[in-house]
């Protein structure tokens, strides 16, 4: 036994050193946000000025709300095919075409950006060249985009979390007389509900965290934020871009305390209602 | 003695001598030896307080329902559980400080267990390859095994490709082939269908007595531990409440608990009217007659509240009057249930309690009973159990 | 509705008669059926149709793009089908950029430049990755919960600010350099920005939770008795861990490698910001290719050969995936 305590020991101590590894560079880009200096890693005192700074520079301002009614938009779309995409590879075992939607549905999440960015951007020069659509690059070309690679990943958590699902809730309420759509809807479709909400949430955050997409298939003044956020970065380090990061790393975490909250207090409920039913908690 | 008046059958002649009975041989040292062995989770106390003596060539069963300690205990046994208090002492060696790894006993688990990416061969061989056994003595033992569990064909395959019948007998041959001094088996048979579980307990024990190997078995089927077990030790609430042989445990239950546990039992409750050293008279209301018990109670006083069992098969079903005064009661039949071999009445007596009695099927066609028969119930003095607690 | 009925309302009726009993619903149905279009079809063809269109064809244009000559014209490309005067079709396919890559020390030290440092990453996230997510599997349910959420916390936070956390840290007058010389261990700031060491650190730290979540989702389902088994059977823990839990969660091994590896031989946004001008990687290559040469045919047949690079391990990913979905 003593040996296995031993590791036992050895296991946490990576498991620290590896979260220390993944969150001492968040703490530093917030510490600095509060720097009173340009020079962002020396300390010269404490100051917020830098996100005054960030709220009058229009440039982000308009850039991050682009991002966000993109983000908005190709998750809300992504969400819908995935959702489709996922159901008929988790429940339609045989049909033409079979292999060539699992492979083209699960492909974008390997593919390097650089080469997806790449072809659309080809494909929307060459089928402008043939129909006048889309007519030049922007908001449509950036969404479409960020709507094919993400619905990928919805389509994989929606799939996976069907193939956890029973099928026989679905055969009971085809037994009870509802027709295939209303089983859809009236049984699928709230079963996998958790997990349509983190392909939502997953969809929204890689819009808004693209780069490399975004800087192939978007056009003139139509510049994302992480596209303003590399221009001026790859200039060097500069403070109201900490600022911006600490907002954003509020943002996310205060969603995640949130949803964690919501997660206990459902968990909370459940257990009373099992205890309320006399089961056993486990 | 009693037997003239009673009409008691002398006691069985065949049954097995001292040598095959070590607990009843005062000379016989235990092979394994638990003293007040306890484990605690926290508050939740699991094993409790647990004295055994087991010895060897036996084949032990734990018998409990769900949660009553069984399966820690014989986690205990295998070194995974370490205990609170008390040691394990196995063949005068104890076995604290000795990690599973090193201890010269094996188990079959529940799940099996199985490596899921080795073959047959590669599992049964895998604890013999951690002795540093030379290869051509491993090959040699494990194809004696392989034989012996009717496996030679399947020496190949992987688990999966395996029926439920066939992973059992691979659990159990990769356990037995490093000839442990103790084998641990949880619920061998539990993944089984019923059909193919009796044949694999016969096969069990054929096994265990072919191998002289002690086996430890945790079982919740009061059937299986019956008919495996030397003795079986009744667990609950992580104590042990009764050791015994099975027919001991069935014939002699010390409580209510066990009573109920092994097989179905008919509990009256009476005051015990008259108790002497050969009888006892307990006047039942829910009975609805005088219940005569040809052993002494001693330890209560009369006037006392007590239970009295009688098992299903040892109640008589007659239309007429039964020749005794005591043990005879009337009922109406309500329901009949035919198993086959035997049927099962359940017969609501004046009282409003519900008696169960089963009468072998003796003729293929003709019934003797049926719904709403008024009928006798009836069973001989040594037939019934008085039980204090 | 007996009440309802008019004379006219029963002469309309009667009228009718003879199409009523086909629902105008059913009828419109039972064509479309006739022709191919049922509901499961067409739900089907919805996110085959989007692929096809959006993902599937964008390639084939690549690909014919990357058997082009290089024009000055808008697009700065040939076409590949040319038509003679007396209206004969001819396909040209030009070689001229494959042979260019193959020929140019440029591109082949780009692509085996990106294997390795790809491929040390990938070593290097798998043995940071494998403890933490044999740690997380191993510890209580109600921790389990919290540690998950601790690593996939930084990948909620946005990719390229958490590549821009470690400009700040590892420049020469970074928070590594001014704690080192502050504490007097060193004189001189040690140059860790622009070089290969920083983009290795940018990719092992952004890449390593894309390790941890499929090793954990393998490890958390490793069954406890196999690892009691083999104790059991004379097996001490660290033999055990090689025997059983290393050979049981190669499939999680193998996705998390794949998830770090593919995106990593691509990779542009780490080695522009935290690597130097030397640092050669062929997403580097491509995006300076496309954006500052405009040679579009030379950056399509850069990316088809990526790409073929890439086909063996993005099968294996899906092979094991397959594998892991049916089991």
């Amino acid at each position: 036994m003593k040996s296995i305590l031993g590791r036992i020991r050895f296991l946490p101590v990576c498991l620290a050193l590896g979260l220390a590894f993944l969150y001492i560079p968040i703490l530093s880009l917030i510490i600095y946000s509060f720097n009173e200096s340009k020079l962002v890693t020396v300390w010269s005192g404490f100051s917020t000025k830098w996100y005054g700074e960030l709220f009058r520079n229009q440039q982000i301002i308009d850039a991050a709300l682009l991002s966000l009614r993109i983000a908005v938009m190709s998750a809300c779309a992504a969400v819908v095919l995935g959702t489709i995409a996922g159901f008929v590879l988790a429940r339609m075992r045989r049909f033409r075409g079979r292999t060539l939607l699992a492979g083209m549905s699960m492909a974008p999440l390997v593919m390097p950006e650089i080469i997806t960015g790449l072809s659309l951007l080809l494909f929307f020069i060459a089928l402008e060249k043939m129909t006048g659509w889309p007519n030049g690059r922007g908001i449509t070309t950036v969404t479409i985009a960020h709507i094919t690679f993400s619905m990928a990943y919805v389509a994989v958590i929606v799939q996976s979390r069907l193939a956890d699902m029973d099928p026989s809730l679905e055969e009971a309420a085809m037994d009870l007389g509802a027709r295939p759509l209303k089983v859809f809807f009236a049984i699928t479709l709230p079963i996998v509900a958790p997990a349509l909400i983190s392909g939502w949430l997953l969809a929204f955050t890689l819009s808004i965290d693209d780069l490399v997409i975004a800087s192939f298939v978007s056009g003139p003044g139509a510049s994302t934020l992480p596209m303003v956020i590399f221009s001026k970065v790859r200039l060097g380090v500069s403070p109201d871009i900490n600022a911006l990061a600490t907002i954003i790393i509020g943002i996310v975490a205060l969603g995640v305390l949130l949803a964690a909250l919501a997660f206990k207090r459902q968990e909370r409920l459940q257990g009373r209602d099992a205890r309320l039913a006399n089961l056993p908690e486990d | 003695m009693a037997d003239s008046t009673t009409g008691r059958p002398p006691a069985a002649s065949n049954e097995p001598g001292q040598a095959r009975e070590p607990w009843n041989d005062p000379e016989a040292v235990p092979y394994i030896q638990l003293e007040n062995l306890s484990k605690r989770f926290g508050n939740f106390t699991a094993v409790d307080n647990i004295s055994l003596d087991i010895y060897k060539s036996e084949l032990f069963c734990l018998l409990g329902g769900s949660g009553c300690g069984k399966s820690t205990l014989l986690r205990m046994l295998a070194g995974f559980e370490a205990a609170s208090e008390g040691r394990i002492l196995l063949d005068g060696v104890d076995m604290a400080d000795i990690p599973p790894y090193e201890r010269p006993v094996n188990m079959m688990f529940q799940s099996y267990a199985l490596f899921p990416h080795m073959t047959v061969q590669g599992n049964i061989a895998f604890g013999l390859k951690q002795e540093g056994m030379p290869r051509p003595e491993i090959d040699r033992r494990v194809s004696d095994m392989l034989e012996l569990v009717k496996l030679g064909d399947y020496a190949k395959r992987k688990p999966h490709q395996l029926s439920g019948g066939q992973r059992q007998r691979v659990a159990l041959a990769r356990a037995l082939v490093k000839r442990p001094k103790l084998l641990l088996l949880d619920e061998p048979l539990g993944a089984l269908d019923k059909k193919l579980r009796e044949n694999t307990q016969f096969e069990l024990m054929t096994l265990q007595e072919e191998l002289d190997i002690t086996f430890v078995v945790v079982t919740h089927d009061q059937e299986e531990a019956m008919t495996l077990s030397s003795r079986i030790g009744v667990m609950d609430q992580g104590r042990i409440v009764q050791v015994g042989s099975p027919n001991e445990i069935y014939e002699h239950p010390s409580s209510r608990l066990v009573a109920n546990f092994i097989g179905s039992v008919n509990l009256f409750e009476g005051n015990v009217v008259e108790d002497e050293a050969d009888h006892v008279r307990i006047q039942s209301a829910e009975a609805g007659c005088m219940l005569y018990i040809d052993h002494g109670v001693n330890q209560i006083v009369e006037g006392s509240r007590v239970s009295v069992a009688v098992r299903p098969e040892k109640i008589k079903i007659s239309r007429d009057s039964p020749e005794q005064e005591d043990n005879v009661t009337r009922g109406v039949i309500e329901e009949v249930a035919y198993m086959g071999s035997l049927s099962i009445y359940r017969i609501r007596l004046s009282s409003g309690v519900m008696v169960q009695a089963t009468q072998p099927n003796l003729d293929r066609d003709t019934r003797q009973f049926t719904w709403e028969d008024e009928v006798y119930l009836s069973w001989n003095p040594y037939s019934a159990l008085v039980l204090t607690t | 509705m007996r009440m309802g009925y008019t004379p006219l309302g029963q002469g309309l009726v009667r009228l009718f008669e003879p199409v009523m009993h086909v629902s105008p619903g059913k009828s419109v149905s039972r064509l479309l059926r006739a022709a191919g279009v049922t509901g499961r079809n067409a739900v089907i063809a919805i996110p085959l149709l989007w692929l096809l269109l959006f993902f599937l064809i964008p390639f084939v244009i690549v690909l014919k793009i990357s058997f082009a000559e290089y024009a000055t014209a808008i697009p700065p490309y040939t076409d590949l089908i040319q038509w003679g005067d007396d209206a004969l079709m001819s396909i040209k396919l030009n070689f001229g950029n494959y042979l260019y890559l193959v020929e140019d020390d440029l591109y082949v030290a780009a692509y085996l430049n990106s294997a390795r440092i790809a491929l040390v990453s990938t070593v290097m996230c798998l043995l940071i990755g494998y403890p933490m997510a044999y740690a997380i599997a191993r510890s209580s349910p109600a921790n389990r919960n919290i540690l998950l959420m601790l690593v996939i916390l930084p990948f909620w936070t946005s990719f390229l600010l958490r590549v821009y956390a470690w400009m700040g840290i590892l420049k020469n007058n970074g928070v590594i350099n001014n704690l080192l010389m502050g504490l007097g261990i060193i004189d001189e700031p040690i140059v860790m920005m622009q070089t290969d060491f920083a983009v290795y650190l940018g990719i092992i730290y952004s890449y390593l939770p894309f390790m941890i979540l499929p090793l954990y989702a393998n490890l958390e389902k490793l069954d406890v008795n196999l690892l009691e088994a083999a104790a059991d059977l004379g097996c001490k823990p660290f033999k055990a861990f090689l025997l059983i839990t290393l050979p049981l969660s190669l499939p999680g091994i193998i996705a998390g490698s794949m998830l770090v590896f593919i995106p990593a031989v691509g990779e542009f946004v780490i080695p522009s910001l935290l690597g130097g001008p030397d640092t050669l990687m062929i997403g580097r290559v491509l995006w300076d290719e496309f954006f500052n040469n405009r040679d579009w045919p030379v950056a399509s047949a850069v990316a088809i050969a990526m790409l073929v690079f890439l086909v063996i391990p993005i099968m294996l990913f899906q092979h094991y995936q397959n594998r892991q979905a049916q089991t």
